[in-house]
């Protein structure tokens, strides 16, 4: 029956062709081939998050009102909606991680060089995408947490020089973090980023697909000379139920977190009261948000928080544009920008970690 | 009223010029008006006689347009000091302390100048002070007790409004201790000295300068402000119930209040105290340091059984709020959503406070009621903080299964692979 | 029926790796599918949302009476007059949080702890209540009666 299926589709769809590239795609073996699967992992959290996403819609009601009663709704009433809700939370900041992990993996094993700026790129925005999904995300429980979050975050926004002030008043819908802020949040979480994050996500896999997986310099060297070193597994089957294991495993992890440590509910959020001592962003903002605190107020003439936020701007362009500072000669590659690469992971993690116990 | 004339003369003649037009003049009768040679000296003199213009613009006198001649007399727009302190001048020097409240009075007890200022303020402190025990003295010619400008302060008298001053509710128990504290002054009088250093122990003191609730009581609440006297043993309770309106209600119908009456005590103060008023506990019924019943009934009889009764009721609901409150804290540190049962346990603890107010009628069979109420909703909260330890252990056991299932489907891939890849 | 051509050991082995693959594919899909089927069953109790809250149906209340009612995590106050018209306000007094009464015989409201007075408006009107209560908006639907946060204009 299933090869009737199959034919009947072949038939219609050329299907056998659509998928041959599938067939042939091969993936090189060698001791860093595990950081391969931060990719697929992301992935398939991006998965759970869409599936989970569209069953909390299902429940959630946006607006000051009401958000904080449907989400505190969803965790009481309904029949398993803690774990759709914890799920879905955990999974959010599972994928941050991967997302990070994969690009710092993509980084050291110099995967974005030529011919493969593109996938850099349109990966660069994605992970940019995924943490607008976080950050609008956030706020649609509407706790205390999470408002004071949002108006510490787009407050930030608001020092961008001339362009701040217009950018701030349109995420906030306003002056000021209200319900209106929400209704605006609501609609990027669910419909302006995931749009976005689709169209990049295809064109990414577009690009891996065609191009194939990259091999560390080193070893395109090694194989070069020696061509009989080589070692390749096939995508399909070896290399996809080797993913596979990484995504039950995965689940397994979620599974228990979102069974042991619930993602809690907080306090509903009330404008009037004043903002709880410690206010931190998510622990993904961390590192911005501890470094501006750090900057002190006046540099120079320039305002302390201006600066940063220009920095980090900068710091932004520059890592989205970094595969082409780099030599498309493996034998030539450039040091600095591995260099740059372990710099920026020991500058975030210890941020990360700093800001974290910091008062 | 020797300052009214005074005072309508300078209107008079403003009028006048502003009829006339003439700026010139209008701006030569103002300086002469602002002008006040007082200050000149007696801002440089050391300090029973100095005055500065800083310290006199606080005053609410001065804001309203009065100056120095208005309480002293005299000429404050002469130059020489000879002149403008001169009985012609009808200056009066220092102002007597026996003579203080009748000159405050000559304003303060006229409606008709008063009203010009503010026409809902008193007007009845003259008459008040005369009936106070600091006015009766006074009249008996002692000089010791206070006078308006001992609390009200003089030349920066603000508005009691003013939190800063001397008789706001937040300051005015430290201005009254100022003497009452004070043994040395207070030598002479029979009466204690350390009424102040106990209200600073009490609920009151700790809600009015600690939680900066304005209505809660300090001393002129009770005691009363310009008519001053001790309210009385036998109305103590009337006093205490312009708040505490329910545990009036409820000790109107105990028997304590026809026995206190018969052997003159002062009502609510027998047991809770007078100035230094603490928090009350439950321990107040029982038979430790803070007990108070047992002072004056016998051991095993009707009442100390009754009081037994109430203890063992009052303290059999406060553990059973804790402990549904521990069965909920411990359900939410496991992530368990029991905001509703949070929200129930306020009513709990409201049954519990009404029952400690219900207390003061003394009756078994009423605070029963409020014990009841507030045992079922603890209760009802203890079950929903164990149920919601039972969901946590079922959801763990889901997981587990889950879990299996999970590890079977990862050996079956590795076994599969292995298989694949020979 | 084709012959298997391997050996035993190796079909033995086969045998693992079906039993451990399907039925472990088969109940992680169940212990997938199964939440998600129980999620998208929605429960018996219906979510009123946050600004609205049925406090009393018609029948309960008689004129110059009240009752508390629950909003959101706050007690309310549902009063009917005399005149047969309902108003509602928080009932938790301004002063330290003690929940407030209806008084028939005063035609106030009435805080028992210390004796705080509010008007039928909330104002606070004698004692030591700070700030007046918050008022909802009042309306029937039916033969309930519905209370709702007041909107801003």
């Amino acid at each position: 029956m299933f090869a009737a299926l199959r034919n009947w589709f072949d038939e219609r769809f050329d299907w056998d062709n659509l998928i041959a590239p599938l067939r042939h795609k091969t993936v090189p073996t060698h001791r860093l081939s595990y950081w391969y699967f931060l990719g697929g992992i992301t992935l398939f959290l991006f998965g759970i998050q869409v599936a989970t996403g569209i069953l909390l819609l299902l429940y959630y009601r946006p607006g000051a009102n009401e958000a904080f009663e449907s989400v505190q709704y969803i965790m009481t009433q309904v029949k398993f909606g803690w774990l759709i809700r914890s799920i879905h939370s955990w999974s959010a900041n599972l994928m941050i991680f991967t997302a990070f992990a994969h690009m710092f993996s993509v980084l050291f094993l110099k995967a974005y060089r030529k011919p493969r700026e593109l996938t850099w790129v349109s990966g660069m925005l994605l992970l940019f995408l995924v943490m607008g999904f976080g950050f609008s995300g956030y706020l649609l429980p509407w706790n205390t947490l999470a408002f004071f979050a949002t108006k510490v975050g787009t407050e930030i926004t608001g020092q961008v020089p001339i362009m701040g002030k217009p950018m701030m008043i349109f995420l906030r819908g306003g002056e000021e973090v209200t319900g209106a802020t929400l209704t605006r949040f609501f609609g990027f979480h669910v419909a302006v980023l995931p749009g976005l994050a689709t169209v990049l996500l295809l064109l990414h896999l577009l690009l891996v697909q065609r191009l194939g997986m990259s091999v560390p310099p080193k070893l395109e060297v090694q194989w070069t000379v020696n061509p009989s070193a080589r070692r390749e597994m096939t995508f399909f089957p070896n290399f996809l139920l080797r993913e596979m294991m990484a995504w039950y495993l995965a689940l397994g992890v979620l599974g228990v977190l979102a069974a042991v440590f619930p993602w809690n509910l907080g306090v509903k959020a009330d404008p009037f009261v004043p903002a709880p001592a410690g206010i931190k962003p998510e622990w993904y903002f961390l590192f911005m948000f501890q470094t501006l605190k750090l900057i002190p107020s006046k540099v120079w003439f320039i305002d302390g928080e201006v600066l940063g936020v220009l920095a980090f701007g900068l710091v932004g362009l520059v890592w989205l544009l970094l595969p082409f500072f780099e030599s498309d000669q493996p034998s030539h590659m450039k040091q600095w920008i591995t260099g740059l690469a372990v710099f920026a992971l020991a500058y975030v993690a210890g941020m990360s970690v700093y800001g974290h116990f910091a008062k | 009223m020797a300052i009214l004339p005074n005072r309508f003369g300078l209107l008079g003649v403003a009028h006048d010029c502003a009829l006339a037009g003439c700026l010139v003049l209008v701006a030569c009768v103002g300086y002469g008006q602002t002008k006040n040679s007082c200050l000149d000296c007696h801002a440089a003199l050391p300090d029973p006689l100095g005055v500065t213009q800083e310290k006199f613009s606080q005053d609410i006198h001065a804001q309203k347009g009065l100056t120095c001649v208005s309480c002293h007399g005299g000429d404050a727009a002469n130059d020489d000091p000879d002149k403008a302190m001169s009985a012609k001048a009808g200056w009066k020097g220092n102002i007597e302390r026996r003579q203080i409240p009748q000159l405050c009075g000559s304003c303060h007890s006229d409606p008709a100048y008063i009203r010009q200022f503010n026409p809902s303020l008193r007007t009845d402190q003259l008459g008040q002070y005369h009936t106070s025990v600091h006015g009766q003295r006074l009249a008996a010619g002692d000089t010791k007790v206070a006078v308006c400008t001992d609390c009200h302060g003089v030349h920066d008298l603000r508005a009691p409004s003013d939190p800063r001053s001397t008789v706001n509710p937040v300051n005015v128990a430290n201005t009254c201790a100022r003497c009452h504290a004070d043994a040395n002054y207070m030598k002479g009088y029979s009466i204690p000295t350390d009424q102040f250093t106990k209200y600073s122990t009490s609920v009151h003191y700790q809600a009015l300068a600690v939680r900066g609730d304005l209505s809660a009581p300090t001393c002129p609440t009770c005691h009363g402000n310009h008519g001053a006297v001790p309210p009385g043993t036998d109305k103590v309770q009337n006093v205490c119930s312009n708040c505490h309106a329910f545990q009036d209600q409820m000790y109107e119908q105990s028997s304590h209040k026809q026995a206190f009456q018969a052997a003159s005590l002062p009502g609510c103060v027998v047991c809770h105290g007078n100035h230094g008023i603490t928090y009350p506990t439950d321990a107040k019924l029982g038979t430790g340091p803070e007990a108070v019943c047992m002072r004056c009934h016998t051991p095993g009889d009707k009442c100390d059984q009754a009081r037994a009764e109430l203890l063992v009721s009052l303290t059999k609901l406060d553990q059973a709020i804790r402990n549904a409150d521990k069965a909920l804290a411990l359900a939410e540190s496991s992530g368990m959503e029991v905001s509703e049962a949070r929200l129930a346990q306020g009513q709990a603890v409201d049954s519990l406070t009404k029952a400690r107010v219900t207390i003061h009628s003394f009756r078994t069979d009423l605070v029963d009621q409020d014990i009841q109420a507030g045992l079922k909703i603890a209760a009802k909260d203890l079950q929903t903080g164990r149920d919601a330890m039972v969901e946590r252990n079922r959801r763990r056991a889901g997981l587990g299964v889950s879990l299996v299932a999970i590890g079977m489907v990862l050996v079956g891939l590795r076994l599969y692979i292995k298989k694949l890849e020979g | 029926m084709t012959v298997d051509p391997l050996s035993e050991p190796a079909q033995a082995r086969r045998r693992t790796i079906k039993v451990f693959l399907g039925s472990g594919l088969l109940a992680s899909f169940a212990s997938f599918i199964y939440p998600v089927l129980r999620y998208l069953i929605p429960p018996p109790v219906a979510d009123l949302g946050g600004d609205e809250i049925v406090a009393s149906k018609l029948s309960e209340l008689k004129p110059n009476s009240a009752k508390i009612f629950r909003f959101g995590s706050h007690p309310g106050l549902l009063i009917m007059n005399s005149d047969g018209t309902y108003r509602a306000l928080s009932a938790t007094c301004t002063h330290l949080g003690c929940t407030v009464q209806y008084r028939s015989d005063l035609r106030q409201i009435w805080c028992a702890c210390h004796n705080g007075i509010y008007d039928l408006n909330g104002r606070n009107v004698s004692g030591p209540p700070p700030r007046p209560l918050a008022v909802f908006d009042v309306h029937l639907r039916g033969d309930e009666i519905v209370v709702s946060r007041k909107r801003e204009a």
